[in-house]
């Protein structure tokens, strides 16, 4: 770590709301390591019961997509619309399927 | 929640001044543009005009600063509030202020902005916070006020941001509103408490009320004809709402609130419009707001000195903090060796 750091390190903070459900992005905050950022993430993001388990991860560890090439990423689904049960034609009597 | 829901330059002395247009990529603006017309919303790693981007870092910073700021008057309080639940109550709202700070320097960073750099500039002075934490809390009414009024005043101003089309800063309004409600309310309680007391405490509420009643209506910003930028703020999907029309809510929604309390709004020109349907209200005293705006306020020196100790205090923490961080991981390298 360098010397020259004066500024804690941007953790983001995933909450997860009650036992069954997914951790969810709520935010950012920061601290000087992991422990002090669920400390500091309980007190921030959790004042009023919204969790149940809190996951922090340092910013600079997420690898993001870049938006501006969403259109090639995300293209190739767009014309595979046989991936939705709509797509499938079935008669009537069949019921629901 | 507090913010003037216009954003003054952070430069001294400033009233506010029209925004310079930027030269940018036709291309890119014009996409930007586009999304901004179908009520879309921008993430921080889209393109972004640099005046879109400065303007924003500006207003969300200035509102991260009140919000910390604005943690001082009522914090003042805590040692003497007239009861352990006033006091416990209390400490959850101051609290709450702290994290909506929090939330909003977070929103802020997300453009480029660093934690240390927003800091630097509410230290030095050169940022601005919302001018009504520049004056006095004298009695323990003031607390109760400042939950009705001046929040009352800050949730007007802060609905409409939940639908800001900058995403990062929308999302935060959204945690900061939901919590909002019970610090109007808990203010609200405490004055309804107060007005079943002995006649020194009612009068103790209704001077209370005479102080701030004037400086929440200047919350607003300047009227819209006085309002340079509004017309961008609205076009950039920043501002939703103008001065006027929030303020204008506001004073209707609050007559019947008074009306129940037992208070007197202090304003002899204050009365219904039935032809509009709504309240006329009488002329707010710009030149005092904005003398406060720009520094001389009768608190502006005391609550900066108060912050900027605050911070120079706790530098052993953050540097222990640090330290210890860095310890913990060179045992485990050393470990792991």
């Amino acid at each position: 770590m360098s010397t020259a750091l004066k500024e804690w390190p941007l953790w983001e903070i995933f909450v997860r709301s009650k036992q069954g459900l997914e951790h969810k992005h709520c935010g950012s905050l920061h601290a000087a390591d992991a422990a002090q950022a669920l400390d500091m993430a309980r007190d921030v993001y959790t004042r009023r019961q919204e969790g149940v388990s809190i996951w922090v991860v340092e910013s600079k560890a997420i690898t993001a997509s870049n938006p501006d090439e969403k259109g090639e990423l995300f293209d190739p689904a767009a014309d595979k619309i046989y991936r939705h049960p709509t797509f499938y034609d079935i008669p009537d009597e069949v019921g629901h399927m | 929640m507090y913010t003037q829901s216009f954003n003054v330059p952070d430069s001294p002395g400033g009233k506010p001044v029209p925004l310079a247009p930027s030269l940018e990529d036709p291309v890119l603006q014009a996409a930007f543009d586009a999304r901004i017309d179908a009520d879309g919303r921008i993430e921080p790693q889209d393109w972004m005009p640099e005046a879109y981007r400065k303007t924003l870092i500006r207003q969300i910073s200035q509102h991260a600063h009140s919000e910390i700021v604005g943690m001082l008057p009522e914090g003042n309080w805590i040692s003497r509030a007239p009861s352990l639940k006033r006091k416990a109550i209390l400490i959850a709202k101051v609290q709450d202020e702290g994290g909506h700070g929090l939330y909003l320097y977070s929103a802020a960073e997300t453009l480029g902005t660093s934690r240390d750099q927003m800091l630097e500039g509410l230290h030095s002075g050169r940022a601005k916070y919302s001018s009504i934490f520049n004056y006095p809390t004298l009695t323990w009414a003031d607390v109760g006020v400042i939950g009705w009024l001046v929040d009352g005043a800050a949730i007007m101003n802060q609905i409409p941001l939940c639908r800001c089309s900058y995403g990062p800063y929308a999302r935060a309004m959204v945690r900061v509103c939901k919590e909002e409600s019970f610090h109007q309310r808990q203010g609200y309680e405490a004055l309804l408490e107060m007005m079943t007391g002995t006649e020194e405490q009612k009068a103790m509420v209704q001077d209370a009320v005479n102080r701030w009643w004037w400086k929440c209506l200047a919350m607003f910003g300047p009227p819209d004809a006085d309002s340079p930028n509004s017309a961008q703020g609205m076009r950039w999907g920043i501002k939703r709402v103008s001065n006027d029309e929030l303020r204008q809510k506001f004073v209707d929604a609050t007559v019947p609130q008074a009306k129940v309390l037992g208070v007197t709004l202090p304003d002899r020109d204050l009365k219904w419009n039935e032809e509009r349907q709504h309240h006329d209200y009488g002329a707010i005293d710009w030149d005092e707001f904005w003398a406060t705006v720009n520094g001389n306020g009768p608190c502006n020196k005391e609550r900066l000195a108060t912050r900027v100790k605050a911070h120079n205090e706790g530098q052993w923490v953050r540097d222990a903090a640090l330290a210890h961080a860095r310890k913990q991981q060179e045992r485990k390298m050393k470990e792991a060796a």
